[in-house]
């Protein structure tokens, strides 16, 4: 089932196009992600999602609940929508324990003991409950801006960048952290990033955004694996893109024979494989490594094939292992191809 | 809305005196060498006090908030105190001092002293408030620290300069006690004398709508200086501590010289003088049984007063602030022309359609506070637009997505933290009311006496040591209200 529904939403500042025709439905208790770059409407998508821009055009439902249409729209404070934005926005004349409780409406030691348990949720201490905002480290921010929106028992989460600001390793943790709490909350979450590795591990359904468009969305795995453009391809990581002859299943192109995931025959189709299905080997396709990225437990070749010494090729290969520039190799290919169109 | 709406009364009032001169009469009224004498004195006297003004200012906030001047935080209550002492005393007290005071000198001289605070104010306010980050970045984009200031710091002042300036320009039209004393003719002590030798002449009103004029060049010269720039901080959770500037040694008695100078123009004068004369009344200038109503009156008119006009300022700064459009700029265009004008008209068009349209509160209470909310509300406004503008859109935005209404959200997390500068705007309104001749004289119920109109009354019988008990009550009062307002700008949110 179902908890959101996005319907051809549309919405313009002045000439500005910044969402156009939008129509997402997220599945209930799942964890929805909406990437793309800066300028893809995806943080104006999240806004309209909370109440805070209306659409031109079109229509937002939650379990069933109209929230936006043509006619009329619910206010922010009755959509019962957890939000947490990119720097946390903490109300600066409130104590954790005060920006916690915000949105409580338990009185008494009811209060006090919910404000406990939110803060034992997200791992905070108790002793920071009487801080300021502006003593906590920028991650301590993130958990209270959480605890303070998982408060009023949100019907959908909404997280704007909410790692970004953090350093790597505790970003990391802290998704993993808030990917464990709200499923175990079994809270239906939409974060937005322009992160694409941030997206991937995530998500449950990826949903990619450019130019105020959707341009597809799905499982991550799906997603990473048979992108619907070479731009999405390349938008969620590294990509080798090989023009290619195919011809029932099979592609004929610099790397040899490779099989595809389409059926259909095309004489100047475009393939796409991810780094990691080529892999250096004895035999194969020779060629001359041009460049070595070291980056620790993986190194990132560039290979010239002998064939078409235009085309480069991205290889991933064990950091320590990795051939210097200009050895020669020979590359092979596993798993299938995505064939491009258009 | 409302509010704006009742500001153009007086304004309307003026149209329509003007509209029943005719003409003819109104182009023998105003081009006379008279009102172009009068011209040139008011320009003038705003031209060179101004700068003066803004740079003295804006002196003393950066010395007091940035560097680690000596003493700073006595100076910089020193430099908010000399709002608790009324403008027609600061003149008194250089009269009373140098008798043969008078003219544009004089004028520029007594204006400066009296009116910097209102620049001080809000310049010390945002300097405080300021996100030290961006002047970091600056620096290490390789700006020298005195290129900081002027591209970085500087630019960031401009909404609290231009509301500061405005403040005091206007007051520089408006006022008519500190002038009337000096003997330096402004439009305003002009349609004072025109009013009181023919009560609703045309000539005054005349000289009123030429006064309108320079105030509405004055807004939108101030308009065009603010730009559409807003200054919400959009950094991360709460700002770090501002950073402090090590004076040179050098630099030191320089800036401890301007800060005494300062203080003793702005308060060694006043009080010194005030003594003089106190002492020289000995003891029966104290009389107590007119002395404690006034002060009663006084206190009871002042705080209706201030409550109301704030009430009133924070629909109009919230719209400003958050959706400025230019139907709004021009609504909150007309209170501050209505502040303009000076407190008599004002007075004189309520005068006139509350006997003929609303004769139940005609010389009542109801009355008055209506011409000071019509008087006084830029002083509020100003105060709470820059408040305002401090706290971001974000964070109401926030509190709405956790279940409080919009109301709600403005009055739990805006407000609140625009509560030190909606505090410093009702202080500032109530000494103003303190202070207020003109309006109350005309408008209140038969019988009552403040402090300003009591000392008005005794400095006209040039019994200048009566006057000074009165004085003397009117800065106690306004002190504690001054270290109020200090110490409400002083506090940041959250702490």
């Amino acid at each position: 089932m179902n908890a959101l529904e996005l319907h051809a939403l549309c919405k313009s500042f002045g000439s500005q196009r910044a969402l156009a025709d939008v129509s997402l439905s997220v599945p209930t208790g799942g964890r929805t992600v909406i990437v793309g770059p800066s300028g893809s409407g995806k943080t104006t998508l999240l806004r309209m999602i909370a109440g805070f821009e209306f659409p031109d055009s079109g229509s937002l439902t939650l379990n069933g609940q109209v929230l936006v249409d043509t006619t009329h729209a619910v206010p922010a404070h009755q959509r019962q929508i957890g939000y947490v934005p990119q720097d946390g926005a903490l109300f600066p004349h409130m104590t954790v324990a005060d920006n916690i409780g915000f949105g409580l409406t338990a009185k008494g030691e009811a209060h006090h003991s919910r404000i406990a348990e939110l803060m034992d949720s997200v791992a905070l201490d108790a002793n920071m409950a009487r801080r300021w905002p502006h003593e906590l480290s920028g991650g301590q921010q993130q958990r209270v801006a959480l605890a303070r929106a998982l408060a009023q028992q949100p019907r959908l989460m909404l997280l704007d960048e909410p790692f970004s600001a953090l350093d790597t390793g505790l970003r990391s943790a802290m998704r993993k952290m808030v990917a464990r709490l709200l499923s175990d909350a079994g809270i239906t979450t939409v974060l937005v990033t322009h992160d694409q590795a941030e997206a991937l591990s995530f998500a449950d359904q990826l949903a990619v955004m450019r130019q105020g468009r959707l341009v597809q969305s799905g499982p991550p795995m799906e997603m990473y694996q048979y992108p619907a453009d070479e731009q999405t391809a390349l938008f969620l990581g590294d990509a080798v893109v090989l023009p290619a002859r195919i011809q029932a299943g099979w592609a004929d192109c610099d790397l040899g024979r490779i099989q595809t995931n389409s059926p259909l025959s095309h004489d100047t189709a475009r393939i796409m494989l991810r780094p990691e299905q080529v892999h250096l080997s004895a035999t194969g396709c020779p060629g001359v490594v041009t460049e070595r990225e070291f980056g620790g437990n993986t190194c990132t070749l560039t290979v010239a094939l002998h064939a078409d010494p235009s085309h480069t090729i991205l290889v991933r290969s064990a950091g320590l292992l990795a051939p210097l520039a200009g050895s020669a190799v020979h590359l092979s290919t596993t798993g299938t191809a995505h064939v491009l169109f258009g | 809305m409302l509010v704006s709406l009742l500001a153009l009364l007086p304004i309307a009032f003026v149209i329509g005196v003007s509209w029943q001169i005719g003409w003819a009469q109104i182009e023998a009224l105003v081009w006379r060498a008279r009102v172009g004498e009068l011209l040139v004195n008011t320009v003038l006297l705003v031209v060179i006090t101004l700068p003066l003004c803004i740079l003295l200012g804006t002196a003393l906030a950066w010395l007091t908030e940035r560097t680690d001047l000596p003493g700073r935080r006595l100076w910089s209550l020193l430099a908010v105190a000399p709002l608790a002492v009324p403008a027609f005393v600061h003149s008194y007290a250089w009269v009373s001092l140098v008798p043969s005071m008078h003219g544009l000198p004089a004028g520029v001289l007594v204006s400066v002293i009296a009116y910097f605070p209102f620049l001080y104010m809000p310049v010390a306010a945002t300097l405080r408030r300021l996100d030290p980050a961006i002047e970091d970045v600056a620096e290490s984009l390789g700006l020298k620290p005195w290129a900081v200031f002027f591209r970085v710091v500087l630019p960031q002042l401009r909404l609290a300069i231009c509301g500061g300036a405005l403040l005091v320009g206007l007051h520089l039209l408006a006022e008519y006690g500190l002038y009337a004393m000096i003997r330096f003719d402004t439009f305003t002590t002009a349609i004072f004398d025109q009013f009181k030798s023919t009560f609703n002449g045309p000539a005054a009103n005349m000289l009123a709508a030429v006064l309108a004029l320079c105030c509405l060049a004055m807004l939108t010269a101030e308009s065009a200086a603010r730009g559409h720039a807003r200054y919400a901080r959009v950094g991360s959770g709460s700002a770090r501590e501002q950073r402090i500037v090590r004076l040179s040694p050098r630099t030191i008695p320089l800036a401890l010289g301007l800060q005494s100078l300062t203080c003793a123009l702005a308060l060694g004068v006043p009080l010194v003088t005030l003594s003089q004369w106190l002492i020289a009344g000995g003891r029966e200038v104290w009389r107590f049984n007119e002395l404690l109503p006034a002060l009663e009156q006084t206190l009871l008119l002042g705080v209706a007063g201030a409550v109301l006009t704030t009430c009133a300022a924070v629909p109009i700064a919230w719209l400003s602030i958050r959706a400025p459009g230019r139907l709004r700029r021009i609504l909150e265009g007309c209170n501050y022309i209505t502040s303009s004008l000076p407190g008599i008209v004002v007075a004189l068009a309520l005068v006139t359609v509350t006997i003929h349209f609303a004769r139940p509160i005609y010389q009542t209470t109801i009355t008055v506070l209506l011409a000071y909310l019509l008087i006084f509300l830029p002083r509020a406004l100003v105060s709470l637009r820059a408040g305002i503008a401090q706290a971001p859109v974000e964070l109401e935005n926030m509190a709405r997505s956790l279940g409080r209404s919009p109301g709600r959200a403005l009055w739990q997390i805006t407000l609140r933290l625009a509560a030190p500068a909606a505090a410093a705007g009702a202080a500032l309104v109530f000494l103003a009311i303190a202070n207020e001749l003109t309006a109350t004289l005309l408008l209140a119920p038969n019988g009552t006496r403040t402090l300003a109109t009591g000392f008005w009354a005794m400095t006209s019988e040039i019994d200048y040591a009566a006057a000074a008990p009165y004085a003397l009550i009117l800065i106690l009062m306004s002190l504690p209200l001054t270290g109020l307002l200090y110490h409400q700008s002083k506090r940041t949110a959250g702490r």
